[in-house]
């Protein structure tokens, strides 16, 4: 090997300019793209009337109140294993889709996806299509190549700052915010996710684009683990392509494959893969491709489908004459199914059976009985009232399980358990001693039990009462 | 980066047309790549950053002291800056709770939780050496949680206990002598028994054992003046309550006779002067609370 040519141990990323494509796919994706954004920007408007006490926003994460509200579902901190669980289910569903169609998560509906998209849109407006684009790029700068791609930039800006914008509504009351913002009165806190999102985002849609998704999302890395032979990937008809070549019209197609070797379908790819190579590590199976190919077969008179969704199953069997069914019933899906309504279903019990009120006993722990004069026992214990409703309320609280057990509250006031206040959607924190006659002994097992003044809701919780030092 | 070797004198290894150091290793030699553009670049901005930092903040030693910065920040200014922020917040609280007598403490929210919490944090740094992190004592100190009081557990009795002491070195210092009975030979040590068996079954500790009667007779003579007639103690003198189930100094026969015999004087020292009116009156408030104020 000579000086002159040395190995070279990384490959410098090619720029890719995606051309713009007409066709089914294109249609369905600005679809999706339209319906997807319109539920992101128009949700932190919608209200939901929840009474006085509470927001009226239907989707809020209210964080400085330490809750979540999603319509009729609320959720405190302590039922945080309910977002866990939407996040399980949100995951299976993705599993179960990619085990039957592949990547369409990644190829429609992935915020990547939809803001690169956008992205590209811009860019093509402002700057040309493809051609024009590449043009521009590696010419001069001139007058005409700054102005462009400096109003590119300040509408990726605008497209990253509304991104971001939006983003923080779902964390505050969308309206005030909005009037807020408009009269520059807002917090730190908004001001650094706004900031730190719009950057984000265009840097993410605007630079990184499908570096993304080759190197950075673990999805797209893993999905292969749900991939078999009966998913759904986009794949390039060999046996009706190949032998490729270039075709002038009028030509015999005998001999010869189906591919012109126009490589429109390189040209459209926005991940910049050749997917007459077969499915690769990049394809985000956005189909683009598959509307490039078809309006070429159109051009030049022969049947669509050379690059189609299709199964690798059902492509094989075609080669063999065969004509086997799409396979949608396999292990693979059936137990996607299976752990789908075992987490849906326990997702649906848990809200179900939600309780508005929660009492939580904590013994003391220093000391952990006391002897009293008399030679009754008493134990100290906090206790934390969760009153999830949006009234002000009061609750009983009574013990059982131990005779002629006393209850004292120490707080500020007049309070006894009769009268335990706890104001709406908040913790009421007391404590509270238990004293009775006991003869010593490691441990015996308290009830406390709490019910609100209505008799409405009733919470139990088990403790101890220690009365005995040592093991 | 570059050394002034002449071109002839650099060495580029053939496989990968990179020049190497020169340093040979049984053969294998070591490339000279430089480092990538981006790690340089971070690395001479925070060159250039770190002479910010001499303008602003104190950095260079000069024989006298030190330079002094743009707008003279030290760290003990800022220390002090911070401990008067927080002081400022604290007086919120604390110009109410010093106007405030403890029965309205005790009926309002904030300045009962201004107190509890405070009072838990003095008496961990001040009174848990000897009462224990959890007030709950040890043999000669009270546990505090219980309702067994030696000087009174009312609010006003806790506070005047906390700030003038038992048998502490203060002007009005809480006092009161038990005697050392056998030290003494103010009593034989028969005697002495037979009164430890009487305090005894007060509390119904060994009441069917023994015959009380003669204990009886010199509890009277001897103890009463001080634990009264019933034994049930005094604040007075601090002289605790016989007749119930707490024992200071343990309640087994042999620890009553040694206090007979050799008396009790536990100490607690007086707080005025070291701790300020206020954190008196939190540390009162918070002990009342505990479970066994008055």
């Amino acid at each position: 090997m000579s000086n002159e040519d040395p190995i070279k141990l990384f490959v410098k990323q090619e720029k890719i300019y995606p051309k713009s494509v007409s066709g089914r796919y294109r249609r369905l994706k600005w679809i999706v793209i339209l319906v997807t954004l319109s539920i992101y920007y128009l949700t932190p408007f919608l209200r939901w009337n929840r009474g006085e006490n509470a927001p009226d926003q239907a989707v809020l994460i209210d964080l400085v109140n330490a809750k979540a509200y999603f319509f009729w579902i609320e959720i405190w901190p302590q039922e945080v294993y309910i977002l866990t669980g939407v996040l399980i289910l949100a995951a299976i569903t993705m599993f179960i889709a990619t085990s039957l169609f592949g990547r369409i998560w990644c190829g429609y509906l992935c915020f990547q996806t939809v803001w690169c998209d956008l992205f590209v849109w811009v860019e093509r407006v402002i700057q040309g299509d493809r051609n024009a684009r590449k043009k521009l790029h590696e010419g001069k700068w001139t007058f005409n190549k700054i102005s462009k791609i400096l109003i590119t930039h300040i509408i990726w800006l605008i497209i990253g700052f509304l991104t971001a914008g939006a983003f923080v509504l779902y964390f505050n009351d969308a309206p005030t915010l909005i009037h807020n913002m408009l009269q520059f009165d807002v917090s730190e806190t908004v001001l650094i996710f706004v900031a730190s999102l719009t950057i984000s985002t265009y840097v993410m849609a605007g630079f990184a684009k499908e570096q993304v998704c080759a190197h950075m999302c673990p999805y797209a890395r893993f999905q292969s683990a749900m991939f078999d032979r009966d998913t759904l990937i986009i794949g390039y008809d060999e046996r009706r392509g190949e032998a490729r070549g270039k075709h002038k019209r009028g030509d015999s197609w005998e001999g010869r494959g189906a591919c012109i070797d126009c490589s429109a379908c390189v040209q459209v790819c926005p991940v910049g893969i050749d997917i007459r190579n077969g499915l690769q590590m990049e394809c985000i199976a956005c189909g683009l491709c598959i509307d490039a190919c078809n309006n070429i077969m159109d051009k030049v008179d022969l049947p669509r489908g050379l690059i189609r969704y299709d199964t690798v199953n059902h492509m094989e069997s075609a080669v063999k004459g065969g004509h086997e069914k799409f396979n949608i019933l396999r292990i693979r899906t059936i137990y996607y199914a299976l752990i789908l309504a075992i987490v849906g279903g326990s997702l649906i019990f848990a809200l179900a059976n939600r309780t508005l009120l929660e009492l939580h006993v904590l013994h003391d722990r220093n000391p952990l009985f006391v002897q009293l004069s008399s030679g009754e026992i008493r134990n100290g214990y906090t206790i934390k009232i969760l009153n999830k409703t949006h009234e002000n309320r009061i609750y009983k609280l009574s013990v059982s399980g131990i005779d002629g057990a006393q209850i004292e509250v120490k707080s500020a006031g007049d309070v006894n358990a009769d009268n335990l206040y706890v104001a709406a959607d908040s913790v009421g924190t007391y404590h509270i001693f238990i004293s009775a006659d006991v003869s010593p002994s490691n441990s015996r097992d308290i009830m406390f039990n709490l019910v609100d003044s209505t008799e409405k809701f009733s919470s139990d919780y088990k403790s101890i009462f220690i009365s005995k030092k040592g093991r | 980066m570059t050394d002034n070797k002449k071109d002839s004198d650099k060495k580029i290894d053939e496989f990968s047309g990179v020049e190497t150091t020169g340093h040979d290793w049984d053969g294998i030699e070591e490339l000279n790549n430089p480092m990538p553009r981006w790690w340089l670049w971070i690395f001479y901005i925070t060159i250039i950053w770190s002479i910010g930092f001499w303008v602003v903040y104190p950095a260079w030693p000069t024989i006298s002291g030190n330079t002094k910065g743009m707008f003279g920040y030290t760290q003990a200014k800022a220390l002090k800056k911070s401990q008067e922020e927080i002081t400022a917040r604290q007086k919120i609280y604390l110009d109410r709770f010093e106007k405030a007598s403890f029965e309205e403490i005790l009926k309002d929210d904030e300045l009962y939780a201004f107190a509890m919490a405070g009072g838990k944090a003095f008496f961990k740094d001040n009174c848990a050496t000897c009462h224990g992190t959890g007030a709950d004592g040890a043999k000669g100190y009270p546990n505090l949680n219980d309702d067994d009081w030696l000087w009174g557990g009312t609010l006003p009795a806790i506070y005047e206990t906390i700030k003038y002491g038992a048998r502490s070195d203060h002007d009005d210092t809480r006092i009161g002598d038990m005697p050392a009975f056998g030290v003494d030979e103010m009593l034989e040590p028969e005697e002495i028994e037979s009164v430890a068996d009487y305090v005894l079954s007060l509390s119904g500790s060994n009441e069917h054992k023994v015959d009380v009667t003669k204990g009886q007779v010199i509890f009277a003579e001897q103890c009463a003046m001080c634990h009264g007639e019933d034994a049930r103690g005094s604040y007075d003198f601090g002289a605790p309550n016989l007749a119930d189930k707490i024992w200071l100094y343990g309640g087994s026969s042999e620890d009553v006779i040694e206090s007979i015999y050799n008396g009790r004087a536990g100490t607690m020292p007086a707080w005025e002067g070291r701790l300020d009116e206020n954190t008196i009156r939190e540390l009162s408030i918070y002990l009342h609370q505990l479970g066994g104020g008055q």
